[in-house]
């Protein structure tokens, strides 16, 4: 057997990010690309493989092509949210094995600007066909899924609104940290609890924001990473898993895909969970980050209420600082964040984070591992990623 | 936005269920090689991939698994129909059913495990409270 080759995260970039009305989500993808190459210092015509979705008929080909790429390795793995986890997984398994030196995954989106401009509905229609036709007559929209599982864990475990808002607290206080956020006033538990109904149990500032942006990140073979500007975060392991699209395939509303790609990346990267000195969970809901909390061994199954309480998750004096800039609840959501996971974990691990940087209890040096684990559709797919200097 | 996102778009295969319920029955599938049932109904059987699956009518008790009471949907009727109770219910038989609550004023009355019976909303299968049942 050959031996595989190690993988490195070498360039990480946001397009612009929050309000963006006059680009389009093309421009965005080549925006967050050319700085992610920039921010590694390496010359474009290395870059052979190309890993993009959510744009284009034949995606990634269109994306490709805007950026003016013919690349020898490809892929469009498109799992929702979780898709970029996958995707750098596939991607580092490519590289491992020689199949490609440099590959990029590019993301961009303007779902806020689309809805605004009246270009789609806030609640989106999935289709009538298939399987479909069995949710369509019931209006199960996105927030009301994932508010029905937020239900079952209060039922099973007695896990309370309180502490789920919680959640959406510590995340806007580490936005309050993150000048690229684009929410950024502290709110409170009371505050959360009181705001507009959506889906209940969860009012607004339980579900994510609506935002505009993009990502960017390159993934090289080790060989090249000596010519890089940046310092590598190795890709140490990963899983996948992928779980239901239906609700009602779904087993076990309080355990999400993740108990499977978490315990699979940690496994491959011989890391335990309590060895991490950070998380970035995908956040489109406060429940998401509470049950995958649980999921990927952090706390005991139905204990992340209370994981979640006293201020554990907060960048500045929490025992695990989670979602350090903000995430999906207060800093940005596109639509798929799971690459903007990446992004922010690589700038955590360099030492990039300004004053949201984490820093290791005890002697206050930089992190060096951290975990990404993203979430795509309603608990449907899940892959997460652990990185380390 | 115009038009109705609630319609459901049968097919070949489907078109017995929604027969059978816009005449008042509740279908399921059974496996006749591994005895187990499923919905949403497919050709075949999931569990084994048999083909030898058919239909069966269900008795129309469920209990709730979980819910959630929509306050908020822009696709039209659903705007109109706000709020309503979305609910994912476990059949009596086994399978699990994404479904709505309906005649229940507020999800305040409504609790896991409440006991639930089929009716028909416009030839749609939705789920009531049973009358003076536990949970209910
Ligand atoms: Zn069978």
């Amino acid at each position: 057997m050959v031996a595989r080759r190690k993988v490195a995260v070498v360039g990480v970039a946001l397009s612009d990010c929050g309000r963006v009305d006059d680009a389009t989500p093309y421009a965005l993808h080549a925006q967050a690309a050319r700085r992610a190459l920039a921010d590694s210092g390496l010359d474009r015509s290395l870059v052979d493989g190309f890993a993009s979705a959510g744009l284009g008929t034949l995606a990634p080909v269109e994306v490709a092509e805007y950026l003016g790429l013919r690349p020898t390795w490809v892929d469009s793995t498109s799992v929702g949210g979780a898709t970029w986890e996958v995707m750098a997984a596939h991607a580092a398994d490519a590289i491992a094995a020689g199949h490609a030196r440099v590959v990029l995954l590019a993301y961009g989106s303007t779902a806020r600007a689309d809805v605004r401009a009246g270009r789609r509905t806030g609640t989106l229609s999935f289709g009538t066909r298939g399987p479909l036709q069995f949710e369509v007559p019931y209006g199960h929209t996105l927030i009301a899924k994932y508010a029905m599982a937020a239900r079952r864990h209060m039922i099973e475990y007695g896990t309370t609104i309180e502490q789920l808002a919680e959640v959406a607290v510590q995340a806007r206080a580490n936005a309050a940290l993150n000048p690229e956020a684009m929410f950024r006033t502290p709110v409170t538990v009371d505050e959360v609890l009181v705001g507009p109904m959506i889906a209940d149990p969860f009012t607004k500032l339980h579900c994510c924001v609506r935002s505009d942006g993009g990502a960017a990140v390159l993934l090289a073979a080790e060989e090249y990473v000596r010519d890089c500007r940046t310092s590598p975060v190795w890709v140490l392991g990963s899983g996948e898993h992928v779980s239901h699209a239906a609700m009602s395939e779904w087993p076990d509303f309080t355990v999400s895909p993740a108990a499977v790609s978490g315990r699979l990346a940690f496994e491959r990267a011989g890391v335990r969970p309590d060895e991490m000195d950070f998380a970035e969970i995908y956040d489109a809901f406060t429940y998401m980050t509470l049950v995958t909390l649980e999921d990927l061994g952090f706390c005991g199954k139905g204990e992340g209420g209370a994981f979640a309480e006293k201020g554990r998750l907060r960048v500045e004096g929490g025992e695990l600082p989670v979602n350090t800039d903000g995430g999906g609840l207060s800093a940005q959501h596109p639509g798929m964040r799971g690459l903007f996971l990446l992004v922010e974990a690589v700038r955590q691990l360099r030492g990039e984070g300004g004053e949201r940087q984490v820093r290791r209890r005890g002697d206050g040096s930089l992190p060096r591992l951290g975990v990404a684990s993203g979430t795509g559709g309603w608990f449907c797919s899940s892959g997460t990623v652990v990185l380390g200097v | 936005m115009t038009g109705r996102f609630d319609l459901p778009e049968p097919d070949a295969f489907t078109r017995t269920y929604w027969e059978a319920a816009a005449e008042g029955r509740l279908l399921i599938r059974r496996c006749r090689a591994c005895g187990r049932t499923h919905h949403y109904p497919r050709e075949f059987c999931p569990h084994c991939w048999s083909e030898d699956a058919v239909w069966e009518p269900a008795s129309g008790r469920a209990t709730l698994y979980t819910w959630s009471v929509v306050h908020r949907n822009d696709l039209p009727p659903f705007t109109d129909r706000t709020p309503y109770v979305a609910a994912v219910v476990d059949l009596a038989e086994g399978p699990r059913m994404m479904t709505e609550v309906v005649g229940t004023g507020s999800a305040g009355e409504l609790s896991a495990g409440a006991e639930l019976e089929v009716a028909f909303r416009e030839g749609i299968p939705v789920f009531r409270v049973v009358p003076g049942a536990p949970g209910g």
